[in-house]
């Protein structure tokens, strides 16, 4: 069954806009001495003013490995990452942790672990997909170079940003 | 003429258009982006000022810098165009909208030394009618930057542009002849002393004449303000009327091939009608320079104080004008097309119309 849309019926004043127009132009002139005199403008001033006292907790920032209590990297390569980066950010060279290794049940390690950070859009599938929970994003922003190659962050850099996080990830558990 | 005049005179035309006109011109854009930062709860361009300084200044230096921008860009003319007409439209929409600045009284007069320097460059007997000749050339310009485009957006805008000129004019024209009416004159001069003496058309509350006949007049004249203030806007190309280069349609309309100081004539050639036409709205509505309440109105002789309060009384409301455009601009939306030619012939030029008659009536009746 069709439905006839009722239209809405005008008064005179209503038909010849001057009021609405009068209504919105009290709006604008309101907003206009707000921003004038009060706190009207939201704006940050950004190299003198940052939002970084106030990022929140979800904030999704540059994506960096971190180490476990024992300084050891949590990173087995499994390339997971690797494969779930929509913009193929990254990249890793697997390679085999030698048999007489004291952490030889771990079997791979990454050899080289870069993320063009030109590329990476912040999307945070990388910690999502991460068993191991090796790869976080922090809240660092502002990301720069004057080349290409600086904006990729190799291994080094990649731990130096991550630093340590500590919590039990169960595949370096000895007892396990 | 003796020599004197003529340097008195080209000494004025300097000032007036490249010391007074100009920089308004400049600065209003500025005023555009601030306001219009202010209204949408945000701060504008505040960082321009003095180079390798610390020193902001509200961005006062963001016109100087913009020009700077332009000079320097590309000035890119397309294979496709009519190289001659391309580059002539631009100084076509420039030129007029300074020109009529010749006849806009900025002050009284100043007194130098015994000198009475009237502050109009030309003290013309057509005022207003001159105005309308030469800003309504400005139509030109448009024309011929859509057609020696040759592509389709500019075409579309100057065709949009031409008809709402054309159509706009006629209210404008119309508008005014009460005006004149009630002045009986049409020096633009001559206009403003007889709001010093009488008060201000739209605020005829003090100086001489009929209270009756002053109240009932006020009808008349704030409907000819309305009608005069509205085809300005249309005039100018302004929101809620500019639709010859609505952005979201058109690209940019008619000036969508320009780039550089060409683009730029056209936007200051915008700015410069809107000034113009903010300073004949104050100079007809609004007493000209004439200071309320009527200080100064009864002295013939009029000292050099009074004569520099005279053209800051001007240039305050012909700011207080323009800040108005601006506070129109952003906050009504674009007309629809039909509804802007609607409103231009069906409701204005009748209206108009019949003020004419209704003003004459009044008139009549009181004399």
């Amino acid at each position: 069954m069709a439905i006839v849309v009722k239209r809405p019926k005008l008064t005179f004043g209503e038909k010849i806009y001057l009021s609405s127009i009068a209504k919105g132009m009290m709006i604008t002139i309101g907003h206009f001495w707000r921003a004038l005199f009060g706190k009207g403008t939201v704006t940050m001033q950004y190299p003198e003013e940052k939002w970084d006292e106030n990022l929140p907790e979800y904030y999704r920032g540059a994506p960096a490995l971190v180490t476990d209590e024992q300084d050891r990297e949590r990173c087995v390569a499994c390339q997971l990452c690797e494969f779930i980066c929509p913009p193929r950010a990254i990249t890793i060279t697997p390679e085999e942790i030698p048999s007489d290794d004291q952490w030889a049940k771990v079997e791979k390690r990454p050899q080289k672990f870069e993320i063009d950070m030109a590329r990476c859009i912040y999307c945070g599938f990388c910690q999502e997909v991460c068993p191991e929970q090796a790869i976080f994003l922090r809240k660092d922003y502002a990301i720069t170079g004057v080349s290409r190659d600086e904006m990729v962050h190799d291994k080094k850099k990649l731990y130096e940003i991550g630093g340590v996080r500590e919590g039990l990830v169960n595949k370096w558990n000895k007892l396990k | 003429m003796d020599w004197i005049n003529i340097a008195v005179t080209l000494i004025k035309i300097v000032v007036l258009t490249f010391m007074v006109l100009l920089p308004m011109i400049a600065y209003s854009v500025w005023a555009e982006r601030r306001v219009a930062a202010k209204i949408q709860n945000r701060v504008g361009p505040n960082r321009t000022g003095i180079p390798f300084t610390k020193f902001g200044l509200f961005g006062l230096g963001q016109p100087i810098a913009d020009g700077l921008k332009f000079i320097f860009k590309e000035d890119l003319t397309p294979a496709h165009v009519r190289t001659g007409y391309f580059w002539l439209a631009p100084a076509l929409t420039m030129v007029p909208a300074l020109m009529t600045c010749a006849v806009i009284p900025f002050g009284s007069e100043l007194n130098i030394a015994g000198y009475k320097i009237p502050l109009v460059i030309a003290d013309l007997n057509v005022g207003p009618l001159f105005i309308f000749a030469i800003a309504s050339l400005s139509v030109y310009g448009i024309v011929l930057a859509g057609w020696a485009s040759n592509s389709k957006y500019p075409f579309l805008g100057g065709v949009r542009s031409t008809s709402q000129m054309i159509s706009y004019e006629i209210s404008l024209g119309l508008s005014i002849v009460p005006i004149i009416m009630i002045f009986g004159e049409l020096n633009l001069t001559e206009i403003v002393k007889w709001q010093d003496a009488n008060g201000w058309l739209l605020f005829p509350f003090w100086g001489g004449g009929e209270f009756w006949q002053e109240a009932l007049l006020l009808i008349p004249v704030v409907i000819s303000f309305v009608i005069f203030t509205v085809s300005m806007f249309a005039e100018t190309n302004r929101l809620p009327f500019d639709l010859p280069e609505c952005e979201t349609e058109l690209v940019a309309g008619y000036h969508t091939e320009y780039s550089s100081m060409k683009f730029a004539l056209f936007f200051l050639g915008e700015y410069a009608a809107m000034i113009i036409g903010s300073g004949l709205a104050v100079t007809l509505f609004l007493g000209g320079w004439s200071l309320p309440f009527g200080i100064g109105s009864e002295l013939v002789d009029k000292p050099l104080w009074l004569g520099i309060a005279h053209f800051f009384s001007f240039l305050i409301k012909m700011i207080g004008f323009i800040l108005f455009f601006i506070w129109v601009r952003w906050s009504l939306p674009r007309f629809r097309y039909d509804q802007l030619m609607r409103l231009g012939w069906v409701f204005f030029f009748e209206i108009a119309l019949a003020n004419v008659f209704l003003t004459a009536f009044i008139l009549l009746y009181f004399n």
